[in-house]
C-alpha cells in the first residue's frame, strides 16, 4: 500500500538567474555574458532591431529574407562554403526574424568559440548577398506558402491575422510576406534592409556557457569591429483592429475532419504595465491544462486534443487568442463555450483557488525550461530592459 | 565531460538512476515503462497511448487531472509519452517539491485502477480520436509513421502496427483492457525512475523506498514475438499516397542496425552527413545547387529492438514533378552506395552530433529522460556518458561498410506523398468568406 499522505514541499531553494555581466560596449553593440561553466557548450545569440514590423509597405517578408540571406554568404565565402566552415567546427547556426527582431544563434563546444565567433563577426558585417540564393529562399518561401494552403493550424492562424486587424497594419500580413510581396523583393530590397537597421547600435550580443567575461568581451569587440555604427529609427507601427463589431469569418475546407477555431481579439504591448496580472489572468482563463477553457472543452466534453488562450506580447499590441481544433460536427458548440468562459473571465471573479494555481505555476516555473540557453534573456530584453529576470 | 550516475534496485524490482547537480534549485523525475504500442494485442491498436492518457485520470489518493493541477501548482511541468517501445512520465519541479512528483507517480503506479471509470475512459477516447484527428488525419503528411511502419514491417511484426491507433480499435477498449494491461506493464520490475537535478542522493533515495517500496513487484510480462528481421529488405518496397498536402515529399527508408550496436553510431554519423544541417550533402545537393527541394533531412528511429530504421526525407519544390523527385533522391543514394563518403564528411557530421549531444545534457529533464532510456533499454544509464565517444570511434570505413551493406536497392524503401487531384488548384487563402 503507498503512503496514503500527500508529501509536503520542503524549504525554497533560493533561487537566482545566473549572474550576467551588461555593458555597452565603444560600438554601442549591449553585450550580455553570463558564465556558465557546467557543461564545455556555449550559444551565442545576436538580436538586431531589425524584424519583419520594419518591413516596408509592399515589401512585406524583407525581414525575413535578410536575416535567412546573412547564412548565405559573405564577402569572401559562398553559401556553401560558409555552411561548410560552421559545420567544420561542430556549430549549430540559425537565423530569422519575429515581429521585434531579428537573431543569428549559434552553439558550439567552448573550444571551438573563437573561431566561430570570428566566422559570426563576417556573417553580420560583410554579408555578401548573393543574387542566386536570393531567388532561392524567395523561392523556398514561395513554396512554403502553397504549403499553408493545406496545413489547417497555420492557415488558421495567418487567416485569424488577416481578419483581427486593419488592413494597413503590418500585423495584418504574415510575418515572412505574401506570395505577392516576396515575388517583389530583390536583391537591392534586401541590401537595403540591411544598410537601413543592421546598426552596432541596434544590436545585443548575448553569451552564455562555459566562458569568461573578460575574453568573450575582447572576442566580441575584434569579431564586430568592421560593422557600421549607429542606430537604426524606430518606425511607427499601426495596430488598430479591423472592427469593432463581432464577426464569424469562415474558411471552408470540404471534408476536414477538424475544424480549426480562432477567437480573439488585438491584445497589448508588452510594455503594458498589467503585463503581469495580464498573465495570471491568461493562465486562469485558457494558459494551463488545468484552465478553464481546457478543462472545459478536453477534459469535461472531449471535443479537443487541447484547447488554450494566449498572447502573443510584441512591441505593438499583437492578438489575444483563444485556439484550438475539435471535431467538425462539435464546431457550433464548441464556439459557444469559447465564448460562455470568455464572457465569464469577465462576469466572474477568479477564486482564490484558481489565482493560486495560476500565480503559483508562473512563478515556480520560471527556473525551468532551458535554463542556460539565452531564450528568456532575449524575451526581457524585447521588453524593457535585461534587469527584469532578477 | 560526464554526469554522476548513481543506480539502485528495489527489492520490486524498480530501476532506480539518480544524476545529482546543483546549478540549478529544479529536479527532474522521468519514470520509463518498458511497454509500448508494439505490446499491443491484435484489434487494440492504440491501447498504449490511450493508456497514457488514462494515467492522469486519478489513483487511490489523486482525483481526475489533479495530477496536473499539483503539479502546476508547485510550479512544475509535466507530461507523458508513448512511442513503439516505452512510455514515459515525466515532472520538472522547483527541488523543494520532489516528493511530491516521487509521491504521485508512486500513487498511479501502486493504485491506478480505483480511480478508473467508465466515464473518464469515454472522455479519454474522444480525447485520443481528436488527438488523431488534429496530428495525423488533419495534419499533411501526417500519417507518414504509421504508412511507413505498414510499409516496412512485416505483417504481425510488432512494430507493424499504428501507435495512434485506428479509430474502431480505439472505441473497442474497455475498462478491463485497463485493468489487465495496468497488472501487466504497469510494475515496478517492468520500470525505471530516474531523477537529474539539485537534491541529496540519500534523501532521495529514502523517498523512493518509502513511496515505490511497498509497490508489489509484477508477475512477468509476455514476451514479444519474434522481432529479428533480415539486415535488408530484400526488394524495392514502395508505396505512393494521394493527400490533402500542397507538394510532393518523399520518406525513403533503409533497414539499419539496431540502436546501441556499434553499426548503429555509423548509420547516425551517415544520415548526419546526408541530411543534418546546410552543409550535409541532400540539402548541398538538392535544396542549393539543384534546387529541386524545398527541404531535405535524414534521421534514425533508434529502435532499441531487432533493428532500427534510417529514413531520408525530402520535399519537392512546387514545380517540380514527383518522378523527377524520386529520380534525383536515387541518384544521391547510388552516388553515395556507388562511391562511399570521405573523411571531412565523417568528421563534419560527428562534430555536428557531439554538439548535439552535449548541449542537449544541459536540461535536467533531458539528462533524467537519457538515463532512463538506457537503463531501460540496455540497463546501463551510465552509457550516456559514453556517446560523445561512441560517434568520435566512428572511422569512414566503418561508415563505407555500413554504406554497401544498407544502401543498395534491395534496401529501400519509398514513401512517396502526392497532391490528391484538385488540391494544387483550389487556393484556400483566396476563398475565406466574411460575414459580420
Amino acid at each position: 500500500m503507498v503512503t496514503t499522505l500527500r508529501p509536503k514541499p520542503g524549504l525554497v531553494r533560493s533561487y537566482r538567474f545566473p549572474r550576467f555581466t551588461d555593458r555597452i560596449l565603444a560600438s554601442g553593440i549591449h553585450l550580455i555574458t553570463a558564465p556558465v561553466a557546467k557543461l564545455p557548450v556555449v550559444t551565442v545569440l545576436v538580436i538586431v532591431d531589425a524584424g519583419s514590423a520594419n518591413d516596408p509597405a509592399g515589401r512585406e517578408g524583407a525581414a525575413a529574407l535578410t536575416a535567412g540571406m546573412l547564412l548565405e554568404g559573405t564577402a569572401h565565402l559562398n553559401g556553401a562554403e560558409l555552411a561548410e566552415m560552421f559545420e567544420r567546427l561542430g556549430t549549430s547556426v540559425e537565423s530569422g526574424a519575429d515581429w521585434d527582431s531579428a537573431f543569428v544563434k549559434i552553439t558550439m563546444l567552448s573550444e571551438r568559440l573563437d573561431e566561430a565567433v570570428t566566422l559570426l563577426g563576417q556573417v553580420l558585417s560583410e554579408p555578401g548577398f548573393p543574387e542566386r540564393e536570393v531567388e532561392r529562399l524567395k523561392a523556398e518561401r514561395l513554396a512554403e506558402i502553397l504549403q499553408l494552403e493545406t496545413e489547417p493550424r497555420g492557415l488558421a492562424d495567418e487567416k485569424f491575422s488577416e481578419f483581427l486587424y486593419s488592413p494597413v497594419s503590418r500585423y495584418s500580413r504574415p510575418d515572412e510576406g505574401s506570395a505577392e510581396s516576396v515575388s517583389a523583393l530583390s536583391r537591392a530590397d534586401v541590401e537595403q534592409f540591411y544598410r537601413a537597421r543592421y546598426r552596432t547600435g541596434s544590436t545585443t550580443v548575448i553569451v552564455v556557457g562555459d566562458v569568461s567575461v573578460n575574453n568573450t568581451r575582447t572576442l566580441v569587440e575584434k569579431a564586430f569591429q568592421d560593422w557600421a555604427s549607429g542606430s537604426a529609427s524606430g518606425q511607427q507601427l499601426i495596430a488598430t483592429a479591423r472592427t469593432s463589431q463581432k464577426s464569424v469569418h469562415i474558411v471552408d475546407k470540404q471534408d476536414a475532419p477538424q475544424s480549426e477555431l480562432r477567437v480573439g481579439h488585438v491584445g497589448l504591448p508588452r510594455n503594458n504595465p498589467d503585463f503581469f496580472p495580464t498573465l495570471v489572468m491568461n493562465a486562469v482563463l485558457g494558459g494551463l491544462f488545468g484552465s478553464r477553457i481546457n478543462l472545459n472543452l478536453r477534459e469535461a466534453r472531449g471535443y479537443t486534443y487541447g484547447a488554450s488562450s494566449y498572447y502573443d506580447w510584441r512591441r505593438g499590441p499583437g492578438p489575444f487568442v483563444v485556439s484550438t481544433a475539435v471535431e467538425s460536427e462539435v464546431t457550433a458548440p464548441a464556439l459557444r463555450e469559447i465564448f460562455l468562459e470568455i464572457e465569464r473571465i469577465c462576469s466572474d471573479r477568479i477564486s482564490e483557488e484558481e489565482l493560486s494555481l495560476a500565480r503559483d505555476y508562473l512563478d515556480g516555473v520560471f527556473p525551468i525550461g532551458d535554463l542556460w540557453a539565452a531564450r528568456r534573456l532575449l524575451r526581457c530584453i524585447s521588453g524593457t530592459n535585461p534587469q527584469c529576470i532578477d | 565531460m560526464r554526469i554522476p550516475v548513481e543506480t539502485f534496485r528495489l527489492d520490486n524490482g524498480l530501476f532506480v538512476t539518480l544524476s545529482e547537480d546543483h546549478t540549478a534549485p529544479i529536479a527532474a523525475v522521468n519514470l520509463w515503462y518498458h511497454v509500448g504500442s508494439a505490446n499491443e494485442k491484435v484489434g487494440r491498436t492504440g491501447f498504449a497511448h490511450l493508456f497514457e492518457h488514462m494515467l492522469f485520470q486519478g489513483s487511490a489518493h489523486v482525483g481526475s487531472n489533479e495530477h496536473f493541477e499539483l503539479i502546476q501548482r508547485a510550479g512544475g511541468t509535466l507530461n507523458g509519452s508513448t512511442w513503439l517501445e516505452r512510455t514515459n512520465y515525466f515532472e520538472t519541479v522547483p527541488s523543494n517539491e520532489l516528493a511530491l512528483a516521487l509521491w504521485l507517480e508512486a500513487d498511479r503506479m501502486g493504485e491506478l485502477l480505483p480511480a478508473m471509470t467508465q466515464e473518464k475512459l469515454d472522455t479519454q477516447r474522444d480525447v485520443v480520436k481528436n488527438e488523431r484527428r488534429w496530428a495525423v488525419d488533419n495534419q499533411p503528411y501526417g500519417t507518414m509513421l504509421e504508412k511507413m511502419q505498414e510499409l516496412v514491417f512485416p505483417p504481425s511484426h510488432p512494430f507493424q502496427h499504428s501507435l495512434i491507433g485506428s479509430m474502431e480499435d480505439l472505441s473497442a477498449a474497455s475498462l478491463d483492457d485497463i485493468a489487465q494491461f495496468f497488472a501487466t506493464y504497469y510494475t515496478p520490475d517492468n520500470a525505471v525512475l530516474s531523477v537529474a537535478g539539485d537534491f541529496d542522493s540519500k534523501e532521495a533515495l529514502a523517498m523512493i523506498r518509502e513511496y515505490f517500496g511497498p509497490v508489489p513487484k509484477g508477475k512477468g510480462k509476455p514476451p514479444l514475438p519474434p522481432m529479428s528481421l533480415p539486415p535488408v529488405f530484400g526488394s524495392r518496397l514502395r508505396e505512393v499516397v494521394p493527400d490533402n498536402v500542397s507538394l510532393p515529399r518523399l520518406f525513403m527508408a533503409f533497414r539499419s542496425p539496431v540502436f546501441g550496436s556499434e553499426e548503429y553510431y555509423a548509420a547516425s554519423v551517415a544520415a548526419a552527413l546526408l541530411g543534418m544541417r546546410k552543409g550535409s550533402r541532400l540539402q548541398r545537393a538538392l535544396v542549393r545547387e539543384r534546387q529541386i527541394a524545398a527541404d531535405a533531412g535524414a534521421f534514425t528511429f533508434d529502435l532499441a529492438k531487432a533493428s532500427d530504421l534510417l529514413v531520408v526525407d525530402v520535399t519537392a519544390r512546387p514545380e517540380i514533378a514527383v518522378g523527377q523527385l524520386e529520380e534525383e533522391v536515387e541518384r544521391e543514394i547510388d552516388v553515395l552506395y556507388r562511391d562511399g563518403v570521405s573523411d571531412e564528411e565523417v568528421q563534419r557530421a560527428i562534430a555536428l552530433i557531439e554538439t548535439d549531444l552535449v548541449a542537449s545534457l544541459q536540461s535536467a529533464g533531458e539528462r533524467a529522460d537519457r538515463l532512463s532510456m538506457f537503463a531501460t533499454y540496455f540497463g546501463q544509464p551510465e552509457l550516456v556518458n559514453e556517446q560523445a565517444d561512441r560517434y568520435r570511434h566512428v572511422t569512414v570505413q566503418r561508415v563505407n561498410e555500413l554504406v554497401s551493406e544498407r544502401f543498395g536497392e534491395n534496401n529501400r524503401a519509398s514513401l512517396i506523398y502526392v497532391p490528391r487531384e484538385g488540391v494544387a488548384s483550389e487556393s484556400m487563402l483566396a476563398v475565406a468568406a466574411g460575414a459580420n
